[in-house]
């Protein structure tokens, strides 16, 4: 199960480029669009999808991706209907999933029962934004019970000591913030970004995939050089907010996606 | 994660400081004009005909109520980390009002999360924060109310973190946050605790308090824990009835959830989704609940009531009238559910009520209320 994602790092590597990793949110602007902008994001040549669960209070989020969530919600989204979208997914893509959920949903659907019935809807990993490595054990035990990724956030201020930590938890990546704060668009990259990746890859002997505030295709570049992937949310998610369920949006994320899943070469 | 443990070390450095809890209880005697009396409320006591009332008095603590206590210690704490800019959110806008207060004493730079719901219920206040020199900021998302006021804090704190420090207004959120407040606010209850044995003679009967985040409440137990023969009350808004949405009654109809970093009783729905609130009062209207006031639920060591919006609004009258003092609607909680047990208890026992603040910033919302027009 998790192969699909060793798989898609290994390919991307091959090409000569940064795994793409775009986000969505779960639901937005509906259920029945989320499968069509999936495809449409595999087309355009990501490696990996980063799926947000929806919740109503996301406060590792900016302005863009709670609106998203707000959108999702108001359309009845919720975890169990979000597997739902993943297990019709598997129909037609082998397209490596992740989730990016908040923690309380998987804690009110069960920590043991959300595993096993991510694993047999076709999740490959699971990121908690607000679960801190000290606290991610009980997660990671019931999800390698199933071979389910536990993918884990890194920040800028995290310590050594914290990051090392960070590596017996994670599973072939960590993701990290490239920008202390929240998701959303930001014009500049932090100073030293490069040497920070380089660190932490080294210190979680682990994939460094980098998002958080990556918006412009010229900043995947950059990044795409000495990152393993590079995820692109909010830039997309801006872009589903102002076109809505219009019969063009797939066709347009697509688009916008491409710009961004060529701008992985390295050079 | 890095911030907490910073913040977490900062403070088990300042608590076991000499000069850090002499300059926060100097500040406290000198600026905020503790300790707080306790007041025999006679007439009360007599109009209910049973047990004797008697009032902790955080509403005369400078601002207005208890969350200056907690407000001053942080802002020392955050000049003590070499923080020169602090934000906090506020419901009630009584937090709020206590950290713009504190920044000005310490020179500090402030900004308040206040979600927009609650900047119209509490007008005054926002005004009052300006007037301290504090920006204040409207959060229009969600329910617009104090969790979405926590929401945005939060997103701040993560962003600036370097040069800011979040001054958390109750016994909520990650560690050390509920340990670090509770401790700051037990200076109520250690007063009292004193204070109540020398009026009474003995120890009370029944300690009460409203719970909202529960700060005000778990200053005043702190102290009365380790004596089992004191009951303690927590007081719930129950707003206007028991369906999920028309309260904020975390113990009687929430479940087991983590939010805003913290494992407590939370009003969800099935999915785990943060279910919306409502209370007449601003500081009691939130989802979740300290997390100590979970131990202590499950532990039995004080039980939780809840008190809907009507009989909080006549306790609130009722205290003007026969003690002359106007409660904040959160406190009214509190005296609503003494006037449900008092007249059923002995002369001889005595019920002591944490009377967490004042009222002035609730006279408009309850004329409104009550088609006054001022």
């Amino acid at each position: 199960m998790s192969g699909r994602i060793e798989r898609a790092f290994t390919r991307a590597r091959k090409a000569k480029r940064a795994a793409f990793i775009p986000y969505i949110t779960a639901g937005d602007p509906n259920p029945e669009r989320t499968v069509v902008l999936a495809r449409a994001l595999e087309r355009a040549g990501a490696d990996i999808l980063e799926l947000g669960v929806p919740f109503t209070d996301p406060i590792a989020d900016g302005p863009t991706n709670q609106r998203a969530a707000e959108r999702a919600l108001s359309r009845g989204t919720t975890l169990s209907g979000v597997l739902g979208l993943v297990r019709e997914l598997r129909y037609s893509s082998e397209l490596p999933v992740v989730l990016f959920t908040y923690f309380n949903p998987v804690h009110a659907y069960g920590m043991a029962r959300f595993a096993v019935d991510a694993a047999a809807a076709g999740v490959d990993g699971v990121l908690f934004t607000d679960v801190p490595v000290d606290e991610a054990a009980v997660a990671h035990e019931a999800l390698k019970r199933v071979g389910i990724e536990l993918v884990l956030l890194v920040a800028p201020t995290s310590t050594r000591a914290r990051v090392k930590a960070v590596r017996r938890l994670a599973g072939s990546f960590v993701y990290f913030i490239a920008r202390a704060g929240v998701t959303g668009p930001r014009t500049s990259l932090e100073e030293g970004l490069e040497d920070q990746v380089r660190l932490v890859r080294k210190l979680a002997k682990a994939r460094v995939v980098v998002g958080f505030g990556v918006s412009t295709p010229e900043q995947v570049t950059r990044i795409a050089q000495f990152a393993d992937g590079v995820v692109v949310g909010s830039a997309l998610v801006e872009r589903i907010g102002e076109l809505g369920d219009v019969p063009e949006l797939p066709g347009e994320v697509e688009a916008i996606a491409r710009s961004f899943a060529l701008a992985t070469r390295r050079k | 994660m890095a911030p907490l443990e910073e913040l977490t070390q900062a403070w088990q450095e300042a608590r076991r400081d000499r000069a850090f809890r002499r300059e926060l209880a100097d500040l406290l005697e000198n600026y905020c004009g503790r300790p707080t009396p306790i007041s025999h409320a006679a007439r009360l006591t007599k109009h209910f005909g049973g047990a004797a009332v008697y009032l902790k008095r955080e509403d005369l603590c400078h601002t207005g109520a208890h969350k200056i206590n907690n407000a001053l210690a942080q802002c020392l704490l955050a000049r003590r980390m070499g923080k020169g800019r602090v934000i906090a959110e506020t419901g009630a806008g009584q937090h709020g009002v206590a950290v713009a207060t504190a920044a000005a004493l310490l020179g500090l730079r402030c900004r308040v999360y206040m979600g927009t719901e609650d900047e119209r219920r509490q007008a005054l206040n926002v005004y009052r924060m300006k007037l301290l020199g504090a920006e204040v900021v409207g959060v229009d998302a969600g329910s617009r109310t104090l969790k979405d006021a926590i929401n945005e804090s939060l997103r701040d704190w993560v962003t600036n973190v370097a040069s800011t420090h979040y001054v958390l207004g109750s016994v909520l959120g990650p560690h050390p946050y509920p340990a670090m407040v509770r401790e700051f606010q037990s200076v109520i209850g250690s007063e009292a605790l004193l204070q109540i044995r020398k009026q009474h003679r003995s120890l009370p009967r029944l300690v009460v308090a409203c719970v909202g985040g529960g700060s005000n409440a778990a200053g005043i137990f702190s102290a009365f824990v380790p004596y089992r023969q004191v009951e303690l009350v927590g007081v719930e808004a129950g707003g206007r009835g028991t369906r999920l949405g028309e309260h904020a009654a975390r113990f009687a109809g929430g479940a087991p959830g983590v939010l805003h970093g913290t494992r407590s009783y939370v009003l969800q729905d099935q999915d785990g989704l943060i279910v919306q609130t409502h209370s007449v009062s601003a500081g009691l209207d939130y989802p979740a609940v300290g997390p100590e006031h979970a131990w202590w639920h499950d532990s039995r060591r004080v039980s939780y009531v809840r008190v809907e919006d009507g009989e909080a609004l006549d306790a609130f009258h009722l205290l003007s009238e026969f003690e002359g003092i106007v409660p904040a609607l959160e406190t009214a909680h509190a005296l609503a559910y003494v006037a449900r047990v008092a007249p059923r208890m002995g002369s001889g026992e005595a019920i002591l009520v944490n009377l967490s603040g004042r009222g002035d910033k609730d006279v408009t919302e309850v004329a409104r209320l009550e088609g006054v027009a001022l």
